[in-house]
């Protein structure tokens, strides 16, 4: 449920490999779509999608850099999701 | 000098690095929910699969209760030994430098590799002669170590690269051929292969044991 239904916010954090790591997991997923005929597709990464109902969004920064991301590897955007979703 | 060795829900090698350490000095068992080393003088933190690996590799066995005492121990000068998955919680509780990342083939490795013992004398690597070369096994899919290159510089500077990959024999992908890395007290070590499966001619190799020995013969050193 999206909004504040039952006192707590559904909110989406994305993890990603840090810029200029190298993410072996997007560049092998890279190399298979042109066998599938989708060309021209490049810079893909592969992470992670974490969705939770918090009563305190305002604790997600803090919940992120403790344990969701590990931040000398990792980073995370926190999105919340469209309403309705 | 009794080794105390942690036990997580998911670890597997606990047994066997158990049995290595009781080759030098009496071993127990520490179990991840106790807030207790029960007396231990030297902890080791095994490979395996801790807390399933879920979210990532260590994020979770680092909250767990008898960690919360593994860090006081080390932050005490008190020695401290992280294997494989070990070593990927002592990276994630920050007590040692760095982060592990996918292998490079994003495939599992079971092999033997040889590594060679770099740096200044450490708790666990005192016993080997720097340039020694170990033949030990590893075993895991996420063990290719990674930090900044100023951080790499500034461990390669202070002597903590400890263990590297043998010259074109890196298994992993990991930064600068590092298999293992110390605190900046040299109590604290953490590598990917794995020590205490080569201790006995059986199984191939012995070179294991001189980590072992280490810490009995000159953990004292650093002791809290």
């Amino acid at each position: 449920m999206a909004g504040a239904d039952g006192g707590v916010t559904r909110m989406r954090v994305l993890i990603r490999p840090k810029a200029g790591i190298l993410d072996p997991q997007g560049r092998t997923v890279e190399r298979a779509l042109p066998a599938l005929g989708f060309g021209g597709v490049s810079n893909v990464h592969v992470g992670r999608l974490v969705e939770l109902d918090l009563e305190d969004p305002g604790r997600l920064p803090e919940l992120c850099e403790r344990l969701l991301a590990n931040p000398l590897i990792e980073d995370y955007e926190i999105v919340a999701p469209p309403a309705g979703a | 000098m009794k080794f105390g060795v942690v036990r997580f829900p998911g670890s597997c090698d606990e047994v066997d690095a158990l049995l290595a350490a009781r080759r030098v000095s009496p071993a127990e068992l520490l179990w991840h929910g106790d807030r207790d080393l029960r007396g231990a003088d030297a902890v080791i933190v095994p490979g395996g699969f801790s807390y399933g690996d879920h979210l990532r590799v260590g994020a979770l066995a680092r909250f767990s209760p008898v960690m919360e005492e593994v860090e006081r121990f080390a932050r005490a000068g008190g020695p401290v030994l992280g294997i494989c998955n070990g070593f990927q919680v002592l990276c994630e509780a920050g007590l040692l430098p760095g982060a592990l990342l996918p292998n490079t083939s994003l495939r599992f490795l079971c092999r033997q590799v040889e590594v060679q013992v770099t740096g200044r004398p450490t708790a666990w690597t005192a016993a080997c002669a720097p340039g020694d070369r170990l033949s030990l096994p590893v075993k895991h899919t996420t063990g290719r170590w990674w930090a900044p290159d100023p951080v790499l510089d500034e461990l390669e500077a202070a002597g903590r690269v400890v263990l590297r990959y043998a010259p074109e024999a890196n298994p992993n992908g990991s930064a600068r051929d590092v298999a293992g890395v110390a605190s900046a007290g040299g109590n604290v070590i953490g590598l990917m292969p794995h020590p205490e499966h080569a201790v006995d001619a059986l199984t191939g190799s012995q070179d294991g044991l001189c980590l072992f020995r280490s810490v009995l013969e000159h953990g004292a050193l650093v002791a809290p």
